[in-house]
């Protein structure tokens, strides 16, 4: 490729006389700059390809932004705000006073759209409220006769004259008459509840200061498809007096009571059996805690401080069973006034007495977004459910705030590093990129997936580097041009089979005849080169005359039938040793005798498969480095009284050994980015094993997989993206070394 | 002995064996893939075995061997199996294609040597090829026409079912065009009137007098619609005419109607050229029909087609700038440092893995070029979009990226054989460089850019990866090439010999089933894909010949 010619250049100007000779002057001139145009295209295709995957991945390390859209003053400003909150297109937002007063506000132009009272009993009030998850837009009043409301915020839809127009209405969950969870009367305090269809429960406290657990268990009436309730009570044991923050999951299975320095965590999932599971310490040095929130999905406590930290508890199995243990911290914020988590995603907004609005997200560590408002005082806040639109109340008023935070969940460390997701017991590199809930925390590390790549290429490589190093050193130095002549094309064609058929012939063919034939294959490894040997010997020890009558030109095939007869040998008695040494079934006693996880689809087969697919590149590559290396070297070390194996590793490999460098480079290139062998030839699980008999899950394989059926420009899209970016890096990385040492390489040998 | 060893005899020995072994390899891979590819299609004898299990009931089973092998006692005992006597260390084994799947669920079973009292091969049982549910293994008993049982005995029941199922598959093929060719086509028109329509609302110009006119051409086609409609009706009922009764192998008399039937085989009772007749319909039919059976039966016509169209469709677009740029650097490029940059450039973009590509493919090509033009030409179709999914066009894109350096590199290597004093003497001559490119190098260099595009071409027809992302899928339903206007669609999926393979052997519900016919397909790609590499080889070894002779 290096050859160009030194040529003249096209005839000058003034030799093209006549009357054609501006036009052909003008064609000779269009033709050279449109061929350096189309010849530099090649280079600007790779460019295109490299910055068109840098700007689909850009996005994931972006922050958050958040812009001010509209200040609305509200009214009935004398009660405190129990939530606030938007629809799902951030048109209308609402307020929910203390006393169950529901105001909507149109955002375009701030009025008031409608305003809902509760229906009370007449002489009842209002003496405690409680919100429950964001996702669910719902509230409780609990009342002073012992009862309680329950309320729900929707937003209705319609199209008349083709515009869409937003009706918020309120829903009564559990119907619109209080239902009593009380039965001796006494005001509710402190209500903290949860609402599915057929089955509520109220934690409160009574006029007494004792903290009581009410549940409702609803019953479908055939006759009438009215529910009916069952109520069933009982008193929280050993309950704190003075609790300032109290909450409850919405799978009814715990309740949190924070007070002070401490949270108190309570088992109710049985009405009949209360107990306290759990008293979390969460004292930090010099700072209060002030606020405590459940993460979508409720399955984290964020516990806030007033010095400007937040932390995050989750429960972690360990010896004495499932307990909330504190995994991440995020410090250095202001010190947090209130704290609101999005709908489905691990995302929360903190903010500041001052105004200081941050944006953080769990799993990633990452604060998205940090910048400090006109917001006074703030009280609550209340993301809208696509998360992008925030209310926050401050001032009187209601601020919304809209929110671009498309991909929170990415950053180098959930990438790169261990983390610690909900429900695990320690920190892990896992990738499981979808599920089927809504709050799923997505686990986006690329470590297994890298890991995957290098096992394999790993293996592939043991498996192809010998093979065909050895093999191209024969070639090039022993064996006679004639035979070279038919043996190099015969394994390079092997270059141009499709990688599909040697997948599947690996993932359908190799896979159940490797695990039938186990002990074969262990006998094939010592089996083959004894036999080499000592047909080798045998050779040497061979009577002249015997060795006349074999032709001299293909003494090196001759190794093809022993090498067949030893392979036959191998697998024919593959069934006996496995009846004598490993009770009949191999697969079951590398299982239950050895303890080691056995997987039909292993990287055993992947090596051999994928070592198969680069064996000719690597072949091809090193035999030309090998061939090329001036014959007046050796035959100068011949003449010296070397052996010829000694002018092979003294004098030829030692001038060779760039180009086979570079062999082996380009091989590993191929090795990495192989997607069909893998792909077809293991589970695909994204394990991180070294095993020679487990799967593994490459990155490339992985593209393959999941790359058709993610959403364009989700997460997920990019950060597959981001795989095939790092794919490109490395075989880039790999290529160019390769090509500057053969560069290098050919320029040393023509100088010599 | 350790002068020998001294001598590196046993390593040079061992680097020998290495290559032993990557021939074994590479020659074992191309057999097995032969061997199994072609046997598929070679009709198997059908055996009737007596079975008694080892709780002493009987049965009697019917089908072709499939697959034997020996298996230790010690394995069986241990999964629960109880024999009468004891079998000595192995047992044989085999699985046996039973067929008949819609009355005995599987129709794959493994039967044991032990338990086989007899085996016999009976002349008069036959094999019928359905459309549905698999192949069908029994007795032809009689033919019913028209509802009337026609008593034949042995040849001449023969005979007639052959002649009564020609006639069924007839009328079925006639059903089959005239529902793919005629009906498609009115669908086709129907659909484009609809977009039309859209067209002219989107550009605010849809009046009453043109919606009247939409309206009265798509009740003409509606009326064509029926018409066809029942006419198609009229042949499939007619195709269904006829059955045949059937004793199978649990002594039930089936009948099987005649238009699922495509063929029958009394396998047993051919002879050899009857066998070999038999073998060469079977390929022709599997390189021309269409698959059936969520693709593990019948044919790879459609893949087939994709994969040339494709392949062509690359090849059209790879060529011109492989060539530029070859030429470019080689004649036109001074050496310096950009010529080195897009020297590794083409290295790089060879070394690339190929799903890289693919994912560029979709995210540039598919949804941003496709994107674009959908806004731009077919608002109309939109959301769903014509060029803004995965399609032929974007596949060829892809892979002529992909196959560039190829071309690149073969073009560069057949001008550098041109020698030097070709050109000087044509400039000497007065010719300018772009004529001397024109009229005398890119002639002489024409076999080496035929060898780099038939290089290209084998690569691109074996590449699966990137194609699974940018427009290939387990089923087309029309192929790119059809009579409706504008003939070629460029946009539309494509089915690929390889993805097949994928497919077939990997998502497939009944991977036993479908194994063998993978072998075939793959027997296909390979040796479509070493020809063509086997071509280039002798195309490029003849240059070499031919200018070596101008040289001296």
């Amino acid at each position: 490729m290096e050859s160009q010619v030194i040529q003249p250049g096209s005839a000058p100007q003034s030799m093209l006389k006549g009357g054609r000779s501006s036009r052909r002057a003008f064609k000779d001139k269009a033709a050279q700059i449109g061929v350096t145009i189309g010849g530099t295209m090649v280079f600007v295709a790779l460019l295109l390809i490299f910055f068109y995957l840098l700007y689909v991945i850009k996005p994931i390390f972006d922050s958050a932004d958040v812009t001010p859209v509209k200040s609305v003053s509200y009214q009935h400003a004398e009660v405190a705000t129990l939530m606030v909150g938007a629809d799902e297109q951030n048109e209308v937002m609402y307020r929910v006073a203390a006393d169950g007063q529901v105001d909507f506000y149109t955002v375009a132009d701030g009025s008031l759209l409608s305003s809902f009272t509760p229906p009370l009993p007449a002489g009842v009030s209002v003496t405690s409220a409680a919100i429950a998850a964001p996702s669910e837009q719902r509230f409780a009043l609990g009342l002073s006769n012992g009862q309680a409301l329950i309320v729900g915020i929707e937003f209705g839809l319609s199209y008349p004259n083709n515009k869409r127009l937003i009706t918020p209405k309120l829903r009564y969950s559990a119907g619109e008459a209080p239902i009593t969870i009380d039965e001796s009367g006494s005001a509710i305090h402190h209500l903290a509840f949860s609402y599915s269809n057929d089955k509520i429960s109220f934690a409160y406290q009574d006029d007494n200061g004792a903290w009581r657990l009410s549940r409702l268990e609803g019953q479908e009436n055939m006759m009438t498809e009215e529910v009916e309730w069952t109520t069933t009570g009982a008193l929280l044991p050993d309950a704190p007096k003075k609790v300032a923050h109290q909450l409850m999951t919405p799978d009814q299975r715990q309740l949190m009571l924070q007070m002070g320095n401490k949270v108190f965590i309570y088992n109710i999932r049985d009405v009949e059996s209360l107990d306290l599971m759990q008293v979390i310490d969460a004292e930090k040095e010099k700072s209060k805690v002030n606020n405590i929130a459940l993460l979508a999905g409720a399955s984290s406590i964020l516990v806030s401080y007033d010095s400007g930290v937040v932390t995050q508890y989750f429960q972690v199995n360990g010896p004495k069973g499932r307990l909330y243990k504190e995994i991440r911290e995020f410090t250095d914020l202001a010190p947090v006034a209130s704290i609101a988590s999005e709908f489905y995603r691990k995302s929360f907004a903190v903010v500041s007495p001052e105004g200081e609005l941050s944006l953080l997200y769990t799993t990633s560590e990452r604060e998205l977004f940090d910048e400090k408002f006109d917001l006074k005082n703030p009280g609550v806040m209340g993301f809208s459910p696509r998360a992008n639109g925030l209310v926050v109340e401050a001032n009187n008023q209601l601020n919304i705030f809209h929110v671009e935070n498309s991909h929170p969940e990415v950053s180098w460390s959930a990438l790169w590093n261990k983390v610690w997701y909900e429900g695990y017991p320690e920190p892990k590199f896992v990738w499981q990129s979808t599920s089927g809930s809504d709050d799923f925390e997505a686990k986006l590390s690329l470590m297994p997936l890298a890991y995957g790549t290098m096992k394999a290429a790993f293996y592939a490589m043991l498996f192809a580097v010998p093979l065909a190093i050895a093999g191209a050193i024969y070639t090039a130095y022993f064996m006679s041009p004639k035979v070279r002549g038919i043996v190099k094309p015969t394994i390079e064609i092997m270059e141009a089979l499709p990688t599909v058929i040697l997948g599947f012939l690996a993932g359908l063919w190799l896979a159940p005849l490797i695990e039938e034939h186990l002990p074969g294959i262990l006998v094939l490894l010592v089996l083959l080169p004894t036999a080499i040997l000592v047909s080798a010997y045998s050779w040497s020890k061979l009577p002249g005359t015997w060795k006349q009558r074999l032709p001299e030109v293909y003494q090196e095939l001759m190794l093809i039938p022993v090498i067949c007869f030893v392979g036959w040998f191998s697998f024919a008695i593959s069934p006996m040793i496995e009846v004598a040494l490993f009770d009949g079934n191999t697969r079951q006693f590398i299982t239950n005798e050895l303890g080691i996880t056995f997987d039909q689809r292993n990287a055993l087969v992947v090596g051999i498969a994928m070592g198969f697919a680069v064996i000719p590149t690597i072949f091809s590559i090193a035999e030309d480095a090998i061939f090329s290396v001036p014959r007046h070297l050796s035959n100068g070390s011949l003449a010296l009284g070397a052996t010829p194996w000694q002018t092979l590793t003294r004098v030829v490999l030692l001038t060779a050994s760039p180009g086979i460098f570079s062999a082996v480079m380009m091989g590993l290139g191929r090795a990495v980015g192989e997607t069909m062998i893998v792909l077809m030839a293991t589970g695909n699980t994204a394990i991180m094993e070294w095993s020679v008999f487990e799967g593994m899950r490459t990155l490339a394989a992985n593209i393959a997989v999941e790359m058709p059926e993610s959403a364009i420009g989700s997460s997920h899209y990019r950060v597959l993206f981001l795989a095939a970016f790092v794919l490109f890096v490395f075989t880039f990385f790999f290529n160019t070394i390769a090509e500057v040492v053969r560069q290098r390489l050919r320029d040393r040998y023509s100088s010599l | 002995m350790g002068k020998w060893v001294k001598s590196g005899s046993p390593w040079i020995w061992m680097t020998g064996g290495a290559v032993s072994i990557s021939l074994i390899a590479v020659l074992g891979l191309l057999l097995l893939i032969a061997w199994r590819g072609l046997s598929y299609f070679w009709p198997a004898t059908i055996y009737q075995w007596e079975l008694e299990d080892n709780t002493g009931a009987r049965s009697t089973l019917i089908g072709e061997i499939y697959d034997r092998e020996e298996v230790p006692t010690e394995r069986l005992t241990a999964a629960g199996h109880v024999f009468k006597q004891p079998p000595g260390e192995f047992v044989t084994r085999y699985l046996v294609k039973t067929g008949n799947r819609e009355f005995v669920g599987l129709d794959f079973r493994w039967i044991l040597a032990t338990d086989i009292i007899s085996r016999s091969e009976p002349a008069d049982v036959a094999m019928l090829e359905r459309a549905k549910n698999g192949n069908f293994y029994g007795y032809p008993v009689a033919v019913i026409e028209n509802g009337k049982r026609l008593e034949l005995k042995n040849d001449a029941l023969e005979s007639s079912l052959m002649e009564h199922i020609d006639r069924a598959v007839a009328l079925s093929d006639k059903a089959l065009s005239l529902q793919k060719q005629d009906i498609g086509a009115i669908n086709y028109k129907i659909e484009k009137l609809r977009l039309k329509e859209r067209r002219y609302e989107l550009d605010g110009e849809l009046t009453d007098s043109r919606k009247q006119e939409l309206a009265a051409a798509k009740v003409a086609l509606e009326q064509d619609y029926k018409l066809l409609e029942k006419e198609l009706f009229a042949l499939r009922d007619e195709a269904a005419r006829d059955s045949v009764i059937v004793r199978d192998m649990r002594g039930v008399e089936v009948e099987l109607k005649l238009d699922s039937v495509l063929d029958v085989t009394y396998v047993n009772h051919l002879g050899l050229m009857g066998k070999i007749g038999k073998w060469f319909v079977g390929l022709g039919r599997f390189v021309s029909d269409d698959p059936r059976e969520a693709n593990t039966e019948g044919g790879v016509f459609p893949a087939i087609f994709g994969t040339v169209f494709m392949v062509l469709l690359m090849a059209i677009i790879v060529t011109p700038f492989g060539v530029i740029a070859a030429i470019y650097l080689h004649e036109y490029a001074k050496k310096g440092p950009i010529t080195k940059m897009i020297r590794i450039a083409v290295i790089n973009l060879a070394g690339v893995p190929s799903i890289v590509y693919g994912v560029f493919g979709l995210g540039f090509f598919v949804y941003m070029m496709g994107g674009s033009i959908d806004q731009l030409f077919y608002a109309e179709a939109l959301p769903s979009p014509t060029f803004g999914s995965p399609g032929v066009i974007w596949s060829a894109l892809t892979l002529a990226i992909l196959t560039l350096p190829v071309v690149i590199v073969s073009t560069e290597e057949g001008l550098s054989r041109i020698p030097s004093a070709v050109r000087q003497g044509s400039l000497a001559l007065g010719a300018t460089k772009a004529e001397t490119l024109w009229r005398i190098v890119i002639p002489m260099a024409s076999p080496a850019i035929m060898t780099g595009l038939i290089l290209a071409v084998a690569r691109a027809a074996g590449e699966v990866a990137p194609l699974m992302l940018v427009g290939v899928v387990k089923l087309a339903p029309t192929l790119p090439l059809d009579l409706n206007f504008p003939f070629v669609h460029l946009e539309r999926k494509f089915m690929h010999l390889g993805f097949h393979i994928y497919d077939v052997g990997f998502q497939s519900p009944n991977v036993e089933a479908a194994r063998p016919l993978v072998y075939a397909t793959s027997f296909l790609l390979v040796t479509v894909i070493v020809a063509l590499n086997l071509t280039a080889i002798s195309v490029r070894n003849h240059l070499r010949e031919k200018y070596r002779s101008l040289e001296h």
